[in-house]
């Protein structure tokens, strides 16, 4: 009984023992929440935060690319395309079989497919298909329950009306790369696609726009719930070019299938109305994603689509040249302006000899004269007097041998020599014979379709500095040109030559002459070899162009203005392997020109009957010499 | 011998009426809140609504309230009558579960009787105590200090732990070894013999860990540092402790627990109920169920202080053992103190044979506390 006491006894005391302990641990509980729920409160609160809102950035739509007149010439497009979510298709082979049903897909894009599918994680959507059209939508969202996982997804793509006409103008929009500078977090958006090439590249950070944030709320699978806050972006600006669509695809389309490029320039402002490079390639398939094939057809085809000639093409400027080598010429005192040199289509200088390329020769001739009929040893007799250095000033004041920065990638300087070039690049003094060539645009000489656009644009307009330029030129700037130091009275004998080229008969560029309304041009041809002629052939018989391999003829070009009288547009034409000036560039440049005339409200119905008289020499101021 | 209604009958010195009103309706009440809060989270889990899971625990309470009255009225020789047959009765069905467990796939823990499913091991947590109280009740102080009398207790300890950790049920095992040992200590069993226990553990916890499963092992490491694998084991602690943190003071709210709503939160409707009533009515309502919980254990001390014989005290407190120990190991796991067992909260929690066996219990407890002046003799 004692022992039962104990017992008892024995119970309560640890009872009480083991109630105690329990209080303690449900203490330790409350202790627990305090540090969760109020000491770790806010750093929870965030995490929960984390958890269920998903930031999303919203892609603004890209800036829209409109001509001088306020045509479309870059826009965007609804693009619907189909995007697979792994997780959500139990069989990922059978949902492609199925939607290979409903439409095609190659090997490689399945390959493509496959191969993302795995490197991405199982909830990021991969592209399928792009830029399909209403009735395949229709069709996917028909077989929707075939299709586990597939989604129809609507963006916006960039879409050029105006294609491969454009394209050496605005570029291109792709993918971002590994190598693009990653500044923007738009730039991480799958998808996401920036300028890769022309206007588009210069003006990307106009063009793009800011992003806006999307704040959904989603649950643990990332199912979206609900939108929480959209905080729109900025749409991409537009941008303005100084681009006329109408005579741009005038002037690409007048190149048909021949291999070149023409620019053409508001002769007082620079501005740039048409910019050709052909052939082209269609700028709409590299914003889709070009195909291997595709790719390989671009890349080896021989006139080269992808390099833009107005720009990157450097060309021996050829006669077109001899417009500089009179000005020098004229300004140093080399020539008079009646002062007459005897072609008898050879001349010797040394032991070698130098050929016109007129066989019989021209006979006596002035500095007009010798512009009308192209006369290559009026001008060998020119340079030897004037020698390169000053030949060379001259070029480099109308804007030759040197880049103008329009913006555009790939634009090359040209080359104009002289004896320092010489020395520093060969180590070797100026020989005599090379001024000779140079004075006709040959030798060393390299200059660009842009650069004889913007030298025939400052000859004729006066001697003013313009810059071509692809965004207009402001009022205050138009007004502010800075002036080439010349003599304005040399630049009205170069324009009277140049007015001869074309309008008498006889003349290298009068087949393409027009005469509308009184309105008319002028220009100068240029050829350029780009073989050798042996002395063998010339003693035989020179080849016809015709009868030549196309990379074998010569590349044709033409500079060329209008109106005569009172110039506003400039144009330079380049046919690569066009046989000649004459016969390939003038007839594009002359209808380039008569085109810009034509849609120019301000040159409608003027009748300008004054004929162009040879100008009095005995006016001119002659420089001392 | 005699038959059990007619003891119940004979012996009973209060009517049905008396001991009605002897039954303890503070007890009754606060069950009933814990109740009503499960509830009230199961319908928010189900984001607003009564089914799958609010309207059958409703009922399932209902049913386990009637269980309970019937317990509570049930006189308490009867327990210590019948305490080893029962017992024996659970053991038999263990092995049962354990032969079928076999026979089919995978873990099986249940009997299925066609209207309701029979977890032998939760019929276990109360055959134990009633067979050990009553082994207690017959012994005296010596036997039980001494090393014989202390081997049947533990052998009918070993026997069910066994059996259910190769159901493998850890969570119920230990459950069953903890309460066992509570009760050893309060009986009077030597301190130095729990050491020597104690030790054993230790020094065989690496032979123990060998033995535990793949998914057991992960559960232990990943409680020990949750960050290991935040996808996967380590997910459910992790989701847990931001639910129940970002809860703060005052919650986010009825219904508008993210965590719980966005499914974040896994198992929300059992064994992490706790951690949406947390987000939801933060602190305050986290220490309201606590507060609760520790009433509902302070009184059935109280009960079995209250009560004249042995058994009824030691049955009292190894109930509220029990209880004790599916609170604290479910509110300590998900708060991260612990390592997910898949033990659920009593009374909120979903989850019937839970509910039953709860409510059985308090019965139990009721019936010592409505039966406290009846002395019982050691046979």
């Amino acid at each position: 009984m004692n022992r039962d006491n104990d017992k008892g006894k024995v119970l309560i005391s640890r009872s009480l023992i083991v109630g105690i302990g329990k209080f303690v641990l449900l203490m330790v509980i409350i202790v627990r929440l305090y540090y969760l729920q109020v000491y770790q409160a806010d750093r929870y609160k965030t995490l929960a935060d984390e958890n269920r809102i998903s930031t999303r950035l919203l892609v603004p739509p890209r800036g829209l690319i409109y001509d001088r007149n306020g045509v479309l010439i870059a826009t965007n497009q609804q693009n619907f395309q189909a995007l697979i979510v792994a997780e959500q298709t139990p069989n990922l082979q059978q949902t492609l079989d199925a939607f290979k049903k409903i439409m095609p897909l190659s090997e490689s894009e399945e390959e493509r497919i496959k191969k993302e599918i795995k490197r991405k994680r199982s909830f990021v959507p991969i592209k399928i298909k792009d830029n399909l059209s209403w009735e395949e939508v229709a069709k996917i969202q028909l077989n929707a329950p075939d299709l586990p996982g597939i989604i129809i997804d609507e963006g916006l793509s960039r879409y050029y009306p105006y294609g491969e006409k454009m394209a050496h103008i605005l570029g291109y929009v792709s993918s971002v790369s590994d190598k693009d500078v990653k500044d923007d977090p738009l730039l991480e958006v799958p998808g996401f696609k920036i300028g890769k090439s022309g206007i588009e590249k210069y003006y990307e950070k106009k063009l793009r726009g800011k992003g806006g944030n999307l704040k959904l709320e989603v649950n643990a699978y990332g199912r979206v719930m609900k939108e929480i806050e959209r905080k729109d972006g900025i749409p991409g600006e537009r941008v303005d070019l100084t681009i006329d669509a109408r005579l741009q695809e005038k002037a690409y389309d007048l190149f048909g299938e021949e291999s070149g490029a023409a620019v053409l320039l508001d002769v007082h402002t620079g501005e740039i109305l048409a910019f050709v490079s052909t052939p082209s390639y269609d700028p709409n398939l590299f914003s889709q994603g070009l195909n291997n094939e595709q790719w390989n057809a671009l890349v080896n085809n021989e006139k080269k689509p992808l390099s833009n000639k107005a720009i990157s093409g450097q060309y021996s400027p050829g006669s077109t040249f001899k417009i500089i080598t009179a000005l020098a010429a004229l300004e140093s005192g080399t020539i008079k302006p009646d002062t007459r040199f005897f072609c008898a289509a050879k001349m010797l200088l040394g032991t070698h000899a130098f050929h016109c390329w007129k066989r019989s020769g021209h006979g006596y001739l002035n500095v007009i004269e010798a512009i009308k009929h192209s006369c290559d040893i009026f001008f060998y007799e020119t340079s030897l007097r004037l020698g390169i250095d000053k030949l060379a000033e001259m070029a480099r004041r109308f804007g030759l041998g040197s880049k103008i920065d329009i913006g555009l990638e790939n634009e090359k300087a040209g080359l104009i020599p002289d004896r320092a070039w010489k020395l520093r690049r060969f180590g070797e003094s100026w020989q005599q014979g090379e001024s000779l060539i140079s004075g006709i645009g040959q030798g060393y000489i390299l200059t660009t379709p842009l650069q004889l656009a913007t030298m025939i644009a400052r000859v004729v307009n006066g001697g003013y500095e313009v810059k071509p330029t692809f965004s207009k030129l402001s009022d205050y700037d138009r007004e502010h040109l800075p002036r080439i130091k010349i003599n304005p009275a040399y630049l009205d004998i170069v324009k009277q030559g140049m007015y001869e080229v074309v309008n008498v008969p006889g003349a290298t560029a009068y087949r393409s002459h027009y005469d509308y309304n009184g309105i008319k041009m002028g220009g100068k041809t240029g050829s350029t070899q780009v073989r050798r002629i042996t002395m063998k052939e010339r003693q035989t018989r020179i080849l016809k162009q015709e009868e030549l391999p196309w990379r074998l003829r010569d590349h044709g070009l033409f500079v060329g203005y209008t109106p005569v009288d009172n110039p506003k547009y400039a144009v330079a034409v380049l046919v690569e392997h066009g046989g000649g000036g004459a016969s390939a560039a003038a007839p594009i440049a002359s209808q380039i020109l008569l085109e810009a005339v034509k849609l120019d409200p301000t040159l409608k119905g003027v009748r300008d009957d004054r004929i162009k008289e040879p100008i009095d020499m005995s006016l001119l101021p002659y420089p001392a010499e | 011998m005699y038959k059990f209604y007619e003891t119940s009958f004979r012996n009973q010195s209060m009517s049905l009426t008396e001991k009605f009103f002897n039954l303890s309706f503070a007890y009754i009440l606060f069950i009933t809140m814990l109740a009503s809060i499960g509830v009230l989270m199961l319908y928010s889990a189900a984001n607003g609504s009564w089914s799958p899971w609010a309207l059958n625990h409703l009922v399932r309470f209902a049913m386990g309230f009637a269980v309970m009255l019937f317990f509570a009225m049930t006189d308490i020789r009867l327990f210590m009558r019948y305490a080893y047959v029962f017992y024996f009765i659970s053991l038999i069905l263990l092995v049962v579960v354990e032969v079928t467990g076999h026979i089919g796939m995978g873990a099986q823990r249940w009997i299925n009787l066609g209207i309701i499913k029979i977890q032998p091991s939760e019929l276990m947590k109360i055959a134990l105590v009633l067979a050990l109280a009553r082994y207690f009740h017959t012994s005296s102080l010596q036997t039980i200090e001494s090393f014989r009398g202390i081997i049947p207790p533990v052998l009918m300890t070993l026997f069910p732990a066994f059996l259910v950790v190769i159901q493998p049920d850890l969570g119920t095992a230990l459950m069953l070894l903890f309460t066992a040992g509570m009760i050893f200590f309060v009986v009077g069993v030597q301190l130095w013999k729990f050491g020597v226990v104690i030790l054993g553990g230790i020094v065989s916890l690496p032979v123990a860990w060998h033995f535990l499963h793949d998914y057991q092992q992960n559960r232990v490491l990943t409680f020990l540092d949750p960050e290991r694998d935040p996808l996967g084991a380590g997910y459910h602690i992790i989701q847990s402790k931001i639910a129940l943190g970002s809860g703060g003071v005052f919650g986010k709210g009825f219904l508008k627990g993210t965590q719980s709503h966005l499914n974040f939160l896994p198992e929300k409707h059992t064994d992490f109920i706790y951690t949406m009533l947390s987000e939801e009515f933060g602190m305050v309502g986290a220490v309201f169920v606590v507060i609760i919980n520790l009433l509902i254990i302070a009184y059935t001390y109280s009960f079995a202080l209250k009560s004249n014989s042995y058994f009824g005290k030691l049955v009292a407190i190894g109930l509220a053992c029990n209880y004790f120990l599916y609170v604290f190991i479910n509110i300590a796991m998900v708060l991260g103190l612990l390592p997910v067992v898949g033990i659920p909260l009593p009374l909120i929690s979903y989850g019937g044979t839970v509910m039953l066996s709860v409510m059985a219990s308090f019965g139990i407890i009721l019936s010592v506390y409505i039966n406290r002046n009846i002395n019982i003799g050691k046979d």
